[in-house]
C-alpha cells in the first residue's frame, strides 16, 4: 500500500499531508514528492517551530511508515548513530563457550595448529548478532522502507556530517569486520537544521533544500483551522493577522506557527469570541518568549489588534 | 529542451549559484518527473535541487523569472500604427490583400527576411530570432563591450544583408512599401538588441564581477575613485570572509606521545592511581591578539581605513584587536569602529585626529606612555604608515621596546620598496626593529599581510 500512495502525483501528496493535519505550501509537496522521485533525502531549513520535524511525522503516518528518529546534538559519534558491538554478550559467550573451545582446540598438537582450527571458525564473535543497531542502521534494516529522521543536524558535529555522506548518498554504510551493508528499501530521509552553524557543501549537494519559513496568512488560517478545530473564523482571522503585524516588529524571537496554535488553544480554553485589548496582553506571554520581546510589543497591541480587525471586516 | 536546461544552470551560475554537474544531473531528473508544464512547480523544483541557501534561492528565483521571460519578439512598429489610427486599422487590415496585390509582385522578389516581417508573423520572427541567437551563440557573451558584436552576428543570421539589397530595390520601385519595411528594421533591431541584453545579463554577469573585483583588487588603494569605494568595500567583505573560513576551523589538536602525568593521576584517582584513562598533552592554540597602529593622514588614510574595516570584520578569527589612529597624536579608535558604519566611524575619526601632518615619534610616545601595557608576549602589532615623519624625530626606541614586548612587529607601508629611505622616509631605521616590513597598496596585498599575520598563530 505504502508503495501505491508514494507514486503520486504533488497534488496526492498535498491532500495526503492535509489528510495527517499537516497543511502544506505547494514547495513542501514539491519537495516531498520529488524526494520520492528521485530518492534523495530532504535538508529542511528554517526558524524555530515552523513545522520542519511535524512534516517527518506527517510523511510516515500518511505512508504508514515507521519513523525512526536521530536527534543530534554535540558529541554525538558513530556508536550512537549508527551501530555498536555488544561487548558484554560478546565477553558473555567466550566464557560460556570456553569449555566447548577447549574441546574443539583440545585435539590440536601445537601452538599453530590450534590457531589454524581457531581462524576455522570465522569471526564468530564478530557477526550479525553482536552487532547492536542504532537508528541510522535500523532504518536500513526496515524491511517495509521508513521515514528516517535526522534532527537538529546543525547542533552536531563537522565529523558527524561525514558520517552521513555515505548514507543519504548510496543508502549504506559500511561496517569494517561485516562489509557494506545495503538499505532493504531506501528510507525516505528528512534532515532538519536551524541554521546554527553553516553545513558543508557536499551534505548539501546530497539534499534537496527546503526552506521553510514563516506562512502566508492564509496558509497560516489553514494551519490553525485544522490543528484547532474548535475556534471561530473571525477569530481566527484576527490572531493571525495579529501574529503577522507582530512578525513585522525587530523581536529576539518570532512566534512561529507552533506558537500560533497554542496561542489558538489558548483563545479557545479562555472561551474568547474576538480579539480583545485586555486577553491579548493577558496571554502575550505564550507567544513571545523573552521578557525584552513582551515589552517591545506591548505598546504596539492595541495598533496590531484594530488593525486586525479591520482586516478583518473587508478581507 | 535539454539545450534550453543547460542554458538555464549556466545563467544560474552566473547569477552566483553554485551549480555542481550533481546537482545539475539532479535537476534534470527532478524536471523530467514533474514534467515542464506547470511554471509554478518548475521553479519550485529548481529551487529545490539547485540551490542551497536562503540567498541563492533568492537569486536563483531572478534567474528563473528573467530566463523564462524572454522580451517580446514582435515589432512594435505595427503596433504603434494601430493604437495611432484604431479606426484604420480594419480597414488596413482589409485593405493589406489589395494593397498587397498590386506590390504582390514585388514581395515575390523579396527575401526571406524581408517577407516574413512584411508578414507579421510574431511567432515566425521569435522563432528565427531564437534561431539566429543560438547560431551567434549568444549564451557566450561575457562583457557589456560585445553587445555590438553579437547584435551584429544575430542580425546577420537572420540575413539582414539580403533585406538591405531589397530596401535598396524598394525604395526605387516601391517606395512605400520600403517605407514599412525600414521601420519594421529598425523595431527588430531594438528586439535583438533587448534580446542581447538579456543575454548579458544572465550569462555575462559572473565574468563581468570578476573581472571589475580582479582590476579592484590590483589598483593602489590610496587612488581609487570615490565611486569605487562602495565595491571595494564589499571586497573587503568578500576577502574578511574567506579569511574567516581559512581559519575560523577549531584549532584542537592533540599531540599524542607526551603524557600529560598531572591529568592523568587527577583522572584516574578513583582507581588508586592506577592509570586506566590516560590524557595526552594539548598543545595549544592561541587565537591572535592584535594591536593596529594606523597613519590616517593624507594618502595613507585611505589604505588605514580599509586595513581597519578588513581587521575589525575577523571577529571569528581574531581574539582581540584594539586600534589605534594617528597623525599627529594617537587615540585609541576601537570603540568608534565597533559601534559605527564604516562611513561614519571613518568620518569620526578624521575629524579627531586627520589633518596634521604626522608626527610618528609624538604618536609613539602618546602610545608608551597610555596603552603599552595592552601589548602582551601574545600580541602582533601592526603598524600601517608610510614612516614620512616630516623630518622629525623617529622615536626609534620606543618601536623598538614595542617590539620587545609583543610576539611580533609588522610594519604595512602602502609605499613601494623603491622610496623607502628617500626624503624624510624613516622606513630604514624603522625596519631594524620589525619581524616583517611589507609593501601594502593594494587590497590583494592587504589579504596577503592580513593571511599571514593570522597564520602565524595557527
Amino acid at each position: 500500500m505504502a508503495e501505491q500512495r508514494a507514486a503520486a502525483s504533488i497534488e496526492a501528496v498535498e491532500s495526503g499531508l492535509a489528510a495527517q493535519g499537516y497543511i502544506a505550501s505547494r514547495q513542501i509537496a514539491t519537495a516531498v514528492y520529488l524526494a520520492q522521485q528521485i530518492e534523495k533525502p530532504i535538508l529542511v531549513e528554517g526558524p524555530a517551530g515552523v513545522g520542519k520535524t511535524e512534516l517527518a511525522k506527517a510523511i510516515a503516518a500518511w505512508r504508514g511508515l515507521k519513523m525512526i528518529r536521530l536527534q543530534c546534538y554535540e558529541g554525538l559519534d558513530e556508536a550512537k548513530a549508527l551501530y555498536e558491538w555488544k561487548y558484554a554478550k560478546q565477553l558473555l559467550y567466550t566464557q560460556i563457550l570456553k569449555d566447548k573451545l577447549g574441546e574443539v582446540l583440545g585435539g590440536a598438537p601445537t601452538l599453530e595448529a590450534a590457531l589454524a582450527q581457531l581462524h576455522d571458525f570465522g569471526d564468530v564473535f564478530f557477526s550479525k548478532e553482536f552487532v547492536e543497531p542504532r537508528p541510522l542502521l535500523q532504518a536500513l534494516e526496515q524491511k517495509a522502507g521508513c521515514v528516517l529522521l535526522i534532527d537538529e543536524i546543525d547542533k552536531s558535529d563537522a565529523e558527524f556530517e561525514s558520517l552521513l555522506l555515505e548514507i543519504l548518498s548510496d543508502f549504506q554504510v559500511t561496517i569494517p569486520e561485516l562489509g557494506t551493508v545495503v538499505a532493504v528499501a531506501p528510507p525516505t530521509v528528512i534532515l532538519t537544521s536551524n541554521s546554527e552553524r553553516d553545513l558543508g557543501d557536499a551534505l548539501k549537494r546530497r539534499c534537496l533544500h527546503l526552506h521553510i519559513g514563516f506562512p502566508e496568512q492564509k496558509l497560516e488560517e489553514r494551519i490553525v483551522e485544522s490543528r484547532v478545530p474548535g475556534i471561530s473564523q473571525t477569530l481566527r482571522k484576527q490572531m493571525v493577522g495579529f501574529i503577522h503585524e507582530l512578525r513585522t516588529l525587530d523581536l529576539k524571537k518570532q512566534p512561529s506557527v507552533s506558537e500560533t496554535i497554542d496561542w489558538a488553544r489558548v483563545l479557545v480554553l479562555l472561551q474568547a469570541s474576538e480579539l480583545g485589548h485586555e486577553i491579548v496582553k493577558d496571554t502575550l506571554n505564550v507567544l513571545l518568549k523573552y521578557e525584552a520581546d513582551i515589552e517591545v510589543a506591548l505598546p504596539q497591541v492595541s495598533t496590531f489588534v484594530a488593525k486586525a480587525s479591520r482586516h478583518n471586516v473587508f478581507g | 529542451m535539454r539545450e534550453n536546461l543547460h542554458r538555464f544552470f549556466r545563467a544560474a551560475r552566473g547569477a552566483g549559484v553554485r551549480v555542481s554537474p550533481a546537482e545539475s544531473i539532479d535537476a534534470m531528473r527532478a524536471v523530467a518527473s514533474v514534467g515542464i508544464s506547470d511554471r509554478g512547480i518548475l521553479r519550485d523544483t529548481f529551487l529545490l535541487t539547485l540551490a542551497k541557501t536562503q540567498d541563492e534561492k533568492r537569486a536563483l528565483g531572478e534567474c528563473f523569472d528573467l530566463f523564462f521571460d524572454q522580451p517580446e519578439p514582435a515589432a512594435p512598429a505595427p503596433e504603434n500604427d494601430n493604437d495611432e489610427k484604431p479606426e484604420a486599422s480594419e480597414s488596413e487590415a482589409s485593405q493589406q490583400p489589395s494593397a498587397g496585390s498590386p506590390a504582390g509582385q514585388p514581395t515575390e522578389g523579396l527575401g526571406p527576411l524581408a517577407q516574413m516581417l512584411l508578414s507579421q508573423d510574431r511567432s515566425e520572427i521569435a522563432a528565427a530570432l531564437a534561431n539566429a541567437a543560438s547560431a551567434a551563440s549568444l549564451s557566450d557573451i561575457r562583457y557589456f563591450t560585445q553587445r555590438g558584436i553579437f547584435s551584429g552576428r544575430i542580425l546577420d543570421a537572420m540575413g539582414i544583408q539580403r533585406l538591405r539589397d531589397d530596401l535598396d530595390e524598394l525604395t526605387v520601385s516601391n517606395p512605400s512599401l520600403a517605407e514599412r519595411l525600414t521601420s519594421m528594421l529598425d523595431a527588430l533591431r531594438e528586439t535583438v538588441r533587448d534580446t542581447v541584453s538579456q543575454a548579458l545579463l544572465l550569462y555575462g554577469r559572473e565574468e563581468t564581477e570578476n573581472l571589475r573585483n580582479e582590476i579592484l583588487r590590483n589598483a593602489p588603494l590610496a587612488r581609487i575613485e570615490p565611486r569605487q569605494v562602495e565595491q571595494m568595500r564589499r571586497l573587503i567583505r568578500q576577502i574578511a570572509r574567506r579569511l574567516r573560513e581559512r581559519y575560523s576551523k577549531p584549532r584542537k589538536r592533540q599531540r599524542r606521545g607526551h603524557l600529560d602525568v598531572r591529568r592523568t593521576m587527577r583522572r584516574n584517582a578513583a582507581w588508586g592511581g592506577i592509570p586506566f584513562l590516560t590524557a595526552w598533552k594539548r598543545k595549544h592554540r592561541d587565537r591572535p591578539k592584535i594591536v593596529a597602529l594606523c597613519d590616517v593622514s593624507g594618502s595613507v588614510a585611505k589604505v588605514s581605513d580599509f586595513f581597519l574595516l578588513l581587521i575589525h570584520s575577523l571577529h571569528e578569527v581574531v581574539d582581540d584587536v584594539r586600534s589605534f589612529a594617528f597623525s599627529g597624536h594617537l587615540i585609541e579608535v576601537s570603540d568608534i569602529l565597533e559601534s559605527k558604519s564604516p562611513e561614519e566611524a571613518m568620518a569620526e575619526i578624521m575629524s579627531k585626529v586627520g589633518f596634521g601632518s604626522s608626527d610618528y615619534g609624538n604618536s609613539f610616545d602618546d602610545f608608551e606612555r597610555e596603552w603599552m601595557n595592552s601589548i602582551t608576549q601574545k600580541t602582533t602589532v601592526i603598524v600601517l604608515g608610510d614612516a614620512r615623519s616630516n623630518n622629525l624625530d623617529p622615536r626609534a626606541d620606543i618601536l623598538r621596546r614595542i617590539a620587545e614586548r609583543s610576539k611580533r612587529l609588522v610594519w604595512l607601508n602602502p609605499e613601494g620598496r623603491m622610496a623607502w629611505g628617500f626624503g624624510d622616509s624613516e622606513m630604514p631605521r624603522y625596519a631594524t626593529f620589525c619581524t616583517v616590513v611589507r609593501q601594502c597598496a593594494t587590497a590583494q596585498q592587504l589579504e596577503r599581510a592580513v593571511s599571514d599575520i593570522v597564520a602565524t598563530y595557527q
